[in-house]
């Protein structure tokens, strides 16, 4: 049954779909960076697969892995059908040169929070994003800290408070308040 | 305005009319980070007409520890304490969590009476969770009392915490492939009478609240969220079970024995603050009978595995003979060794889906960990859920989402 999905997302993307198979856990898709968000929104969508829930983005840092991998970083997408009870891990691997995907934030609201964390912990552009901001770190922060290069010991002092209106200027307009 | 007019300027003031021409803005308010009613240092920061929210922003991390990070220096054992931190309301509910999904990378099992002891602390791990949830949210609309009734019978189980793992909050009792120790003589009977307790608190804040008509007021359709938006948000756990999705980690994949147990799972109608307290309340109930089950039927034998790969040598041989000395440093020095790989796992919290991505290098310690919270999720609802609503309405809210920071920002 996960065979003939896999199958079928492979006829259907083609060369975007890089490898997949079928690991202890769940199946996981390798696919190309730029076809991301055309396969999660068919993943979301179409009738077979029906992922309804994103239940995680998160990255990789392979800098110090011992084994080497395609590019320096990859990008996780974890999606579950509540529906069908099945789950997904979709892996895209991005190299320190281009370190931007397309943000997924209109398929899943969910989406907007994650991408920011993941942004603040490896510094990912997500293009098209409506609030690409630090969020569990400062906003003075600098660097990455979950990059394999940011030292653990290393310490900043941060010491001016967020006034946040920058993001509620663009609350206000989204809410037709301003 | 001519009939507002001829009125005595007192009557005027409750004529719209009046304030129609009057030219008014948008005030900017601060609720956070240090507040009472805001569950931990939550900033919301919130445009305001009159007394209604019109629009939300958040701030979070002011509580950002860097666990991840953190986590990616220690061996896989020295992790647990870590987790304990998670939720700090549950801490042994994240232990299993990660404990459970480092045993799966490996793949071990561990022994059954481990997963059944997992099991019945888990779930009490829940209902205190629960009782603290709805105790706080109670205590937010103006409700003390109840949160006495809850909090003492909690104290009851903390006790009996204190006998089994020595310590209170933080109890850090699994380790890889078992747990710390076994329960002490007379464990059972504790949890059996701790759990009428617990049935009483049930019962008593049930009969405050059920048909009490302030308590109706402060929560029916109050923080609605729809099933769609809720799925949409990724929640899980009681928030998105009182939107009326059934779903639940324990059921749709079941982990230790959760498929021999008889139990079921509430959902509520509207998504409502009514709804997700109720659902709490249910919960609670299940948990309580899944306890009794598991009580029954609880297995005797070891509770850490006998795998080389993941458990300390016995007494005996680390004191007596050179192989087991070396087995113990080894193990404590270097960590269980894990295969490189990649996992995820996830157990049902007590706020939902918490999941444990984990990369593994062949180390002693994890290459990466990825916490999976459920709070993160479910808190960058919140702004969709608040505006529009009173800013008491936002605080009943924020009780019944359960926002515990610690999880929220790790």
């Amino acid at each position: 049954m996960t065979q003939a999905l896999l199958t079928q997302l492979s006829d259907r993307f083609g060369d975007a779909i890089l490898e997949s198979e079928i690991a202890r856990d769940m199946p996981v898709i390798v696919c190309n960076k730029e076809s991301l968000f055309e396969i999660l929104k068919f993943m979301r969508d179409d009738a077979a697969f029906d992922c309804n829930l994103l239940t995680d983005i998160t990255a990789v840092d392979y800098l110090k892995y011992p084994i080497k991998q395609k590019q320096r970083f990859a990008m996780v997408y974890l999606l579950h059908s509540l529906d069908h009870g099945h789950r997904f891990r979709l892996k895209a691997y991005l190299g320190i040169a281009d370190l931007s995907v397309d943000s997924i934030s209109p398929l899943w609201k969910t989406a907007n929070w994650l991408e920011r964390e993941v942004y603040d912990m490896y510094g990912i552009d997500f293009k098209q994003h409506p609030n690409l901001k630090r969020i569990l770190t400062h906003i003075e922060f600098e660097g990455h800290p979950l990059r394999k290069d940011y030292p653990i010991e290393r310490r900043q002092v941060l010491t001016i408070n967020d006034s946040l209106m920058d993001e509620m200027e663009k609350r206000l307009i989204e809410k037709g308040l301003k | 305005m001519q009939r507002v007019g001829q009125m005595h300027p007192v009557a005027q003031d409750f004529e719209p009319e009046f304030y129609k021409d009057l030219h008014t803005d948008l005030m900017f308010l601060n609720m956070g980070p240090s507040h009472p009613a805001s569950h931990g240092t939550l900033r919301s920061f919130v445009a305001l007409d009159g007394e209604t929210i019109m629009a939300a922003v958040l701030e979070i991390g002011y509580l950002h520890r860097g666990f991840e990070k953190t986590v990616e220096h220690r061996t896989y054992d020295q992790v647990i304490p870590y987790t304990d931190r998670l939720n700090y309301v549950s801490s042994i509910m994240n232990n299993v969590g990660f404990s459970k999904a480092v045993e799966a990378l490996i793949g071990v099992e561990v022994p059954p009476r481990c997963q059944y002891l997992r099991v019945i602390i888990s779930e009490m791990m829940r209902i205190v969770d629960h009782l603290v949830c709805i105790g706080a949210n109670l205590v937010d609309i103006g409700a003390l009392t109840n949160f006495w009734y809850l909090f003492n019978k909690r104290e009851i189980f903390y006790d009996i915490l204190d006998k089994l793992t020595g310590a209170r909050l933080t109890n850090s009792f699994t380790r890889i492939g078992g747990l710390a120790r076994d329960a002490y003589d007379g464990f059972e009977d504790d949890i059996k009478s701790v759990l009428k307790e617990f049935e009483i608190a049930v019962l008593d804040v049930s009969k405050l609240c059920k048909r009490n008509k302030i308590f109706l007021n402060r929560t029916v359709d109050v923080g609605i969220i729809s099933a769609e938006d809720a799925i949409s948000y990724g929640f899980t756990g009681p928030c998105l079970r009182g939107s009326g999705v059934p779903y639940d980690v324990r059921k749709e994949s079941p982990y230790y024995f959760y498929d021999t147990f008889d139990f079921e799972i509430p959902v509520g109608e509207n998504g409502d603050t009514y709804d997700r307290i109720m659902v709490r309340f249910e919960e609670i109930k299940q948990s309580i009978r899944i306890v009794r089950q598991a009580l029954k039927t609880l297995p005797g034998g070891p509770v850490n595995s006998d795998d080389k790969r993941v458990s300390l040598p016995p007494k005996s041989e680390s004191y007596l003979n050179i192989e087991g000395l070396i087995n113990h440093f080894k193990h404590i020095y270097e960590g269980v060794k894990v295969e490189p790989g990649e996992y995820y796992d996830c157990t049902e919290a007590a706020n939902g889906e918490l999941g444990f991505f984990i990369v593994s290098d062949g180390t002693g310690t994890p290459y990466r960990v990825r916490c999976r919270p459920p709070c993160f999720t479910i808190f960058s609802a919140y702004p969709d859920m608040i505006e529009g609503s009173l800013i008491a309405d936002a605080v009943a809210t924020l009780g019944s989402i359960n926002i515990i920071a610690g999880e929220l920002e790790r």
